[in-house]
């Protein structure tokens, strides 16, 4: 059998589901056996390859740089899995959303919060925009399978990477589909 | 008292005359999902969760209004309604704030498990993110309307069990708002006795006890059933 491209990425989000994805714990020596993790935070490639069958996004749409990112991405994938809360609801890192845009928030974190240094960063050669509307990862590109959970529990993981292994759709249901 | 008789998913069931068709279901074992509806209190019928479909009959019918009358045909589960079911949960996602990673009610919110009924995996809609408040004046609860589902429990519990009718609705549409007396702060409310009825009622983490942070709040409907069924059946058992 063919082994799995396999990728991970991370946008808005805070690695948890990453974290959560570690906690496979044995099963990943067993997923190494089927799959090459070819591009992930958690390795060390620096550009997104061409012919991935399965890609994991973790977190949302919450700045430039996530917004062209995906779309390479997303070009790139066989299959695009929305992985946790983040990437599927828009979650924490959207709260922000309903103060209108991000301009409140980056007055809090630089100026009103700041002790030295007051200033909003404006190179975004260094640090991307935050978009004014943080969003869940379905409504910039198409998505094909929702894996939700602040992070999706390790099983749950699990479940959805046995069935694309074995070439089947994933499928969740009952507490496999609770937010939060 | 009389009988009728009808169907319900094909199963002969009968009922009293005036019960509801989600009366008639349930004491039939069928379940009819419902949000806004509480056993004890009066019937509001605004979330739509529990549509029906009724033979010969182009609209669709909310079971915990509707009545049963003889011969009827009653369809609760259908693709068609399971449609609007899902919609309408997906709808209620979109309209408030449900971070359910950081509410008090996560694990335990019929709302959220709802979602998992229906089978929501995401949600279609656009989230509004509307700019809403949380009111922490009063001693023992909060009320933070980013949760709130606009299910009009809360008001039927206060009015219809403690007899305060402290909370009302305010405003119209996607702009409406639970209220406590004349839109005043909770806490300080003339009417209110503290008596926590409102937060046995509430469905989600809108309505909450002071303290209780992430996942911590866990609505005492047990404690509701009780006082329902001691006022309507004089049955005092604990
Ligand atoms: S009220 Fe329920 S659905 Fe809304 S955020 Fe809290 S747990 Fe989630
Ligand atoms: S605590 Fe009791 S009296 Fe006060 S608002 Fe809630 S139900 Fe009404
Ligand atoms: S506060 Fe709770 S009980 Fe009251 S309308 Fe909102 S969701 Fe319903
Ligand atoms: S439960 Fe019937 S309309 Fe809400």
């Amino acid at each position: 059998m063919e082994r799995l491209r396999l990728a991970t990425i991370w946008l808005g989000g805070c690695s948890g589901c990453h974290m959560s994805f570690l906690d496979l714990d044995e099963w990943l020596i067993e997923l190494a056996q089927l799959a090459d993790i070819v591009y992930s935070p958690l390795i060390d490639v620096k550009t997104f390859p061409a012919n991935v069958d399965v890609t994991l996004v973790e977190g949302a749409v919450a700045n430039e740089d996530h917004f062209h990112f995906i779309q390479v991405v997303r070009a790139n994938s066989r299959v695009l899995v929305g992985f946790g809360d983040c990437a599927v609801t828009g979650n924490v890192t959207a709260m922000r959303n309903s103060l209108g845009s991000a301009l409140p928030v980056l007055q809090r974190g630089y100026l009103e919060l700041a002790d030295v240094h007051k200033q909003i960063p404006n190179d975004t050669s260094v640090v991307p925009r935050l978009l004014d509307r943080v969003l869940p990862v379905h409504q910039v590109v198409p998505v094909d399978f929702f894996l939700p959970g602040c992070p999706p529990p390790a099983p749950r993981i699990r479940a959805v990477l046995e069935n694309i292994v074995q070439g089947k759709p994933p499928h969740l249901e009952g507490r496999d589909l609770k937010f939060g | 008292m009389s009988v009728v008789t009808l169907t319900i998913n094909g199963q002969l069931v009968s009922a009293r005359a005036g019960d509801t068709i989600l009366t008639a279901a349930r004491e039939a074992g069928i379940d009819i999902p419902t949000l806004c509806y509480v056993d004890g209190l009066s019937a509001h019928g605004g979330c739509r969760i529990c549509l029906v479909e009724i033979a010969g009959s182009p609209r669709l019918q909310p079971a915990c209004f509707m009545k049963v009358g003889e011969g009827m045909e009653v369809q609760t589960d259908t693709e068609r309604l399971r449609g609007y079911r899902r919609t309408i949960v997906e709808l209620l996602f979109a309209e408030g704030n449900h971070i359910c990673s950081v509410c008090v009610a996560n694990g335990a919110c019929e709302l959220q498990d709802m979602a998992i009924t229906v089978g929501m995996d995401h949600d279609r809609f656009d989230y509004i993110h509307p700019n809403r408040q949380v009111d922490l004046s009063h001693d023992r609860f909060g009320i933070d309307h980013n949760r709130c589902i606009l299910c009009t429990r809360c008001i039927r519990a206060c009015d219809e069990l403690e007899g305060a009718h402290t909370w009302d609705m305010a405003g119209r549409g996607s702009h409406s708002k639970v209220i406590t007396d004349l839109n005043e702060p909770w806490g300080e409310s003339q009417t209110c006795t503290s008596c926590g009825k409102c937060f046995m009622a509430c469905p989600t983490g809108a309505i909450f006890q002071k303290g209780d942070t992430v996942a911590e709040t866990d609505h005492p409907r047990a404690k509701l059933e009780f006082l329902v069924n001691a006022r309507e059946k004089k049955q005092w058992n604990v």
